[in-house]
């Protein structure tokens, strides 16, 4: 009968658990700091964030930019990129993903 | 999300408005909620220097105010207490569904997203037992771990949830070794690539006859059961065993792709093949049965025959009309195949992929401006990886390959009604074996 119920099966695997991770904290304020523009390599990415990076001189030019695309493919970790950004910057901007 | 967690650098992240869903989603899922996030339109790509100026000066996609209002705020606006909160929450999925009508559980499973949009077989106790009835693996023995993209965190799954799924797809119980072989790959065949990708799965050994494989007459198409089902329960596997295949939010392929539907799916003709099974060709013997899975499916060319006078020409045609990012396997009827042997002399599959391989040139200017090309490989050339590194040093109007030797196959199979052939785009992952799994 069709109006019987039945049981079945969830068809879903199994998800891992979540832990949130700890955000860093923001600036006080981006006037004499240094702003990375990480290139993602992507889609004409690297025109948008220098135009980002002329926006910063127009507006903000007591804040320092560097454009920086990542050493390969997006999909690779690249610590190499991420430390210099600890080591010789303030905040970064990363772009564009899709 | 790895400079602003693992390294301690406030972060923005800067998108467009396609992906909305989509990156907030990963970002919670990587347990970073209050990521901050700005939106531009889409695309990017191919737009000039003033056009994404417009851009930058323009509004948010999402929250209306000025872009450059909402990147100067992400980076030194305070968090709230909230969202600084470190909280962990378990994730979990039940083993059965709470009991409905049949009409009720279909519409769920279809509202859910949890089929492809065609009817399914509910996974009732009593089939799925039947289906795990034919695998000696236990029910809670874990197959592997699959996720759509790089950046979504992979779920994990066993024996009996590829039973469900496999019972859903219309799969017999006889099929399952096959399925779980699949899914033991690990690869997904709903991949969220905005290039819409699908996968393709051949089946070699004596597994072929003992289900009723179809590797003759349209054995790619829709006209043998275990061909369509295996398919099938590849692609809803997939897509439920991952964590979705959701339009927006965990599937972003612009145009989509009816491969998807059963993953081209099909045995090699192995008896009609003048050269080595396939799986044999990657360490198995004859007499193993295993599967061997290729994703990336979007691209096909096709031709009739390898012709007397102008075979070469006709094949390097087809090889240009490919993307170069994506290497291709030859898929041929047998007569095409003994065909390449007449022509070429090609007794062996390897002695064919090398003519391909040497064969398949574009100049290297053009083969750089390729937007894939851009994305996926200049990048690792200039990184000084090989063989790339050495591509770019080739002059604009030199031939450079198209494609690795290693990453071009071929696979036979069709019920020699006439020599078509056909060239599949698409990415060899590995191949495992059946027995195991039965």
């Amino acid at each position: 009968m069709a109006s019987d119920k039945i049981t079945v099966l969830d068809p879903r695997g199994f998800p891992p658990v979540v832990t949130r991770k700890e955000l860093a904290p923001r600036l006080d304020t981006l006037d004499g700091k240094t702003v990375y523009l990480v290139d993602c390599r992507f889609d004409d990415s690297d025109v948008f964030l220098k135009q980002v990076q002329a926006w910063f001189a127009e507006h903000l030019p007591a804040v320092r930019t560097v454009f920086k695309p990542i050493s390969s493919v997006y999909l690779k970790d690249d610590p190499t990129t991420w430390e210099e950004i600890r080591a010789r910057g303030h905040a970064a901007i990363v772009g564009v993903g899709h | 999300m790895t400079i602003e967690a693992r390294y301690g650098v406030p972060t923005v992240a800067m998108h467009t408005d396609k992906f909305v869903k989509v990156v907030r989603s990963v970002a919670e899922v990587n347990g970073m909620p209050g990521l901050r996030q700005v939106f531009v339109p889409q695309p990017v790509m191919g737009k000039t220097a003033h056009e994404l100026r417009a851009y930058v000066d323009g509004a948010d996609q999402v929250t209306g105010r000025p872009v450059m209002r909402e990147v100067l705020d992400g980076l030194t606006r305070p968090f709230t207490d909230a969202e600084l909160k470190l909280v962990e929450y378990d994730r979990s999925t039940p083993r059965l569904l709470p009991a409905d009508t049949e009409d009720s559980l279909h519409r769920l499973f279809l509202d859910n997203m949890w089929t492809d949009g065609l009817p399914i077989v509910l996974p009732t106790e009593e089939r799925v037992a039947a289906m795990l009835a034919a695998t000696r693996r236990k029910p809670d023995e874990v197959v592997g771990r699959m996720r759509p993209t790089h950046f979504r965190e992979a779920w994990e799954y066993t024996v009996e949830k590829v039973a469900v799924n496999a019972v859903m797809a219309g799969a017999r119980p006889e099929y399952f070794p096959v399925i779980l072989a699949i899914a033991a790959s690990g690869a997904t065949a709903r991949g969220s690539t905005t290039s819409s990708a699908a996968a393709m799965v051949v089946v070699n050994g004596p597994v072929r006859h003992g289900i009723g494989m179809n590797a003759g007459i349209g054995a790619m198409g829709p006209y043998n059961h275990a061909n369509a089902t295996i398919g099938r329960a590849y692609g809803l596997l997939s897509q439920n065993l991952q964590g979705g295949s959701v339009p927006g939010l965990t599937y972003m392929g612009s145009q989509g792709n009816n491969y998807a539907y059963n993953n081209v799916t099909f045995a090699e003709n192995e008896e009609r093949s003048p050269w080595e099974p396939f799986h044999v060709q990657h360490g198995f013997a004859p007499t193993d049965s295993a599967v061997s899975v290729f994703t990336g499916c979007r691209s096909t060319a096709y031709t009739l025959g390898v012709r007397e006078k102008h075979w070469r020409e006709h094949v390097r045609n087809l090889l240009r009309g490919m993307d170069p990012h994506i290497p291709p396997t030859l898929i041929l009827d047998p007569i095409a195949a003994r065909q390449f042997i007449d022509r070429g002399g090609f007794t062996k599959k390897e002695a064919l992929i090398d003519w391909i391989h040497d064969n398949a040139r574009m100049p290297a200017g053009e083969y750089w401006d390729y937007q894939l090309i851009q994305n996926y490989i200049y990048p690792r050339a200039t990184f000084g990886e090989e063989p790339w590194a050495g591509k770019l040093r080739a002059a604009p109007d030199e031939l450079i390959p198209m494609y690795e030797r290693d990453d071009i196959h071929v696979v036979v199979v069709g019920g020699e009604t006439n020599p078509y052939w056909r060239i599949m785009g698409c990415t060899y992952q590995k191949t495992i074996s059946v027995d195991e799994w039965r």
